[in-house]
C-alpha cells in the first residue's frame, strides 16, 4: 500500500465490505470542506470512480472541480452528457441532475466499463437540481448490490429516499455521524430511511472507502492484470 | 455478511426491477405500434424516473397496467407524452449562451439576405421566444423564417400562446438582462390570464410544427439550429440521428448550438462540424 491511512485516533468500526464497481456520495452545507478532507486523503492509486451531488447554488458557474482539483490526487472533473464512468472524481454540474445509465440501455450488465453519465434538466427534486435522491435512485438501478452510497453533513433530506433505494438493492450505505457533521439534518433523515450498515465519522468514511478500493483490487486480482 | 431478510429484499428488488425493464421496453414498443411515437431510443435513465411519476399519475402498479391504459383509452396518451416529452426550460437559460449568439453568431447572419432558424425541440417555447427576441432586437427578425418544432402537440400549442406564469418572469427577466438585453423584458410582454403573454409580432416569421427527430426528416438550408437540453434524453445512437439531420439540414458554415453540457464528441457526425465556441457548445458546419 502506498499511502497512510488518515491520523484519526479513532480505531475504526467494524464496516461491511463487498465487492463494489463505484461510489455515490452526496452532501450539501458544509460538504465541501467533508470533500476536501476526503480527496486529500485518497492516493492517486484509488482507482473506484466516486460520482458526486454536492448542492451549490444553481446559477453560479461551478467553482467545485477547481477547489476540489487543487487538493485531489485523483481526477476531479464535472459530468458531461454521455461521459464514461472513469477511475477520480465525477461532480453533477449546477442546475442538471446527473444519473448512471448503461450502454444499450440494459441494467446489471457488468462493471464500470459499461455505464456512462447522463444528465437531465427535469424539475428539481425537493427544490433540488442536482438531486441526491436521483442520483442514487439510478445508481442502485444499474449498479444493483455493486454500488456503495454514502450521505455526508446537509441541512435537508435529499439522500434519504436515494440511499434507501440503494439498501433496498443489497448495496452498501454509510452515513457521516449526525453528531460530527456541520449540518445533521440530512445524516439523520438518511439514517431513519435507509438504516445503513455504517454511521461513522468522517476520518472513519474515509478509511471505509479506501478498504472499499483495496477490496475491489483483491476481488478482481483473479481476472485483471496489475502492475 | 447481510441478514437473510435482506438477502431475500435484494433479489425481490433486482428481479421486479429487471420486469420494470422489460416492462418498459414493451410499453415504448406499444405507444411507437400503435401512435408511432418513437421514445424507443430514448435514454432509459430518464425514462424510468418519468415512467416511475407517470405510475403514481395514474394510479397504476405496474408498466404493463399503464400500457393497456394507453392502448386502450384516447385520453391517457396525451397525459403520458407530457411526461415523456415536456422539458420546462427558462427563457435564455445560461445567459452566457445567448450572449454569445448575440455577440458573435448573429453579426455572422446579419450577412446573409434572409435566415432559416430551427429550434428543434421547441417544448412550451421558452427558447423560441428567447431567440425572437435576440432577433428582433439586432434587427433580424424580418428577414428571418423561424421553424420551431416539438413532438408533443400540446407544448406546441402553449408555444404558440405564448402565456407564461407570472412566478417564472422574474428569473426570466434576470436572465434577459444577463443575456445582454437591449431594454426591459417587460416590453416584450404584456399581463394575462394570471401570467404574461408574449408579443404576438414576436411569432409573425415562426412556423411551429409537429416533427419527432427521431423519425422525420430535416429542414433545408437552415443558417442556425438551436437543439439545447434535448439531446440529453436520447441515447448514443437517436443522439447521432439527430445531429446527422441538423448536419444535413444546415448551410455550409451554419451554426449549430447544443446545451451547457451538451457535445459532438461522441457523434459520428463531429467531423462535419468546427468548434466555434467550446464552452458555449456552439459548432460550425465545414
Amino acid at each position: 500500500m502506498n499511502y497512510a491511512p488518515p491520523a484519526s485516533g479513532r480505531t475504526s468500526p467494524p464496516a461491511p465490505l463487498a465487492p463494489v464497481d463505484a461510489i455515490v456520495l452526496g452532501a450539501s452545507a458544509g460538504g465541501v470542506n467533508a470533500f476536501l478532507a476526503i480527496l486529500s486523503a485518497l492516493p492517486s492509486s484509488f482507482a473506484l470512480p466516486l460520482v458526486a451531488v454536492v448542492h451549490i447554488p444553481r446559477d453560479k458557474p461551478s467553482l467545485l472541480v477547481k477547489v476540489l482539483g487543487a487538493r485531489a490526487h485523483l481526477a476531479v472533473r464535472e459530468a458531461g452528457d454521455k461521459d464514461r464512468l472513469l477511475p477520480g472524481l465525477v461532480i453533477a454540474p449546477p442546475d442538471y441532475h446527473m444519473l448512471l445509465d448503461v450502454d444499450g440501455g440494459r441494467r446489471h450488465l457488468a462493471g464500470a466499463q459499461d455505464v456512462h453519465l447522463a444528465l437531465s434538466d427535469d424539475a428539481p427534486v425537493s427544490y433540488s437540481r442536482p438531486s441526491i435522491d436521483v442520483l442514487f435512485q439510478s445508481a442502485a438501478e444499474v449498479f444493483g448490490p455493486r454500488v456503495a452510497g454514502v450521505v455526508l453533513t446537509g441541512a435537508n433530506d435529499d439522500g434519504a429516499l436515494g440511499l434507501q433505494a440503494i439498501k433496498a438493492y443489497g448495496g452498501l450505505c454509510a452515513v457521516q455521524s449526525p453528531d460530527e457533521a456541520p449540518a445533521r439534518e440530512m445524516p439523520d433523515a438518511a439514517i431513519a430511511s435507509a438504516k445503513p450498515q455504517l454511521v461513522a465519522p468522517l476520518n472513519d468514511l474515509i478509511q471505509w472507502i479506501v478498504a472499499l478500493d483495496a477490496h475491489r483490487a483483491r476481488d478482481t486480482e483473479g481476472t485483471a492484470v496489475h502492475e | 455478511m447481510r441478514a437473510s431478510d435482506e438477502q431475500s429484499s435484494e433479489s425481490d428488488g433486482q428481479s421486479s426491477e429487471s420486469m420494470f425493464d422489460m416492462e418498459l421496453t414493451l410499453l415504448l414498443e406499444a405507444i411507437f405500434q400503435r401512435y408511432h411515437y418513437d421514445f424507443r431510443d430514448y435514454a432509459k435513465s430518464s425514462l424510468r424516473r418519468r415512467l416511475r411519476q407517470a405510475m403514481e399519475r395514474f394510479g397504476v402498479s405496474s408498466l404493463s397496467v399503464l400500457q393497456d391504459r394507453v392502448l386502450h383509452d384516447a385520453h391517457a396518451l396525451p397525459i403520458l407524452l407530457d411526461y415523456l416529452t415536456i422539458q420546462v426550460s427558462d427563457m435564455f437559460r445560461d445567459p452566457t449562451h445567448f450572449l454569445a449568439l448575440r455577440r458573435d453568431v448573429l453579426p455572422i447572419l446579419a450577412t446573409y439576405p434572409s435566415l432559416k432558424i430551427w429550434i428543434a425541440g421547441c417544448s412550451t417555447g421558452e427558447e423560441f421566444y428567447s431567440m425572437a427576441i435576440l432577433l428582433e432586437e439586432e434587427g433580424l427578425l424580418d428577414r428571418a423564417i423561424m421553424y420551431a418544432t416539438d413532438v408533443n402537440e400540446e407544448a406546441l400549442r402553449k408555444a404558440e400562446a405564448g402565456v407564461y406564469a407570472l412566478d417564472r418572469v422574474a428569473g426570466f427577466s434576470k436572465s434577459y438582462a444577463a443575456a445582454g438585453g437591449k431594454s426591459s423584458l417587460g416590453d416584450w410582454y404584456t399581463a394575462a390570464y394570471n401570467g404574461v403573454v408574449f408579443d404576438r409580432r414576436l411569432r409573425r416569421n415562426v412556423v411551429f410544427s409537429d416533427h419527432s427527430l427521431s423519425t422525420d426528416g430535416d429542414f433545408t438550408e437552415t443558417h442556425l439550429v438551436l437543439c439545447r437540453n434535448v439531446l440529453i434524453y436520447f441515447d448514443r445512437e437517436l443522439q447521432d440521428r439527430a445531429i446527422g439531420l441538423f448536419a444535413q439540414s444546415l448551410v455550409p458554415r451554419g451554426f449549430l448550438a447544443l446545451g451547457s453540457k451538451e457535445n459532438l464528441r461522441i457523434s459520428s457526425h463531429a467531423a462535419a462540424f468546427d468548434t466555434f465556441d467550446m464552452h458555449e457548445r456552439i459548432y460550425r458546419k465545414q
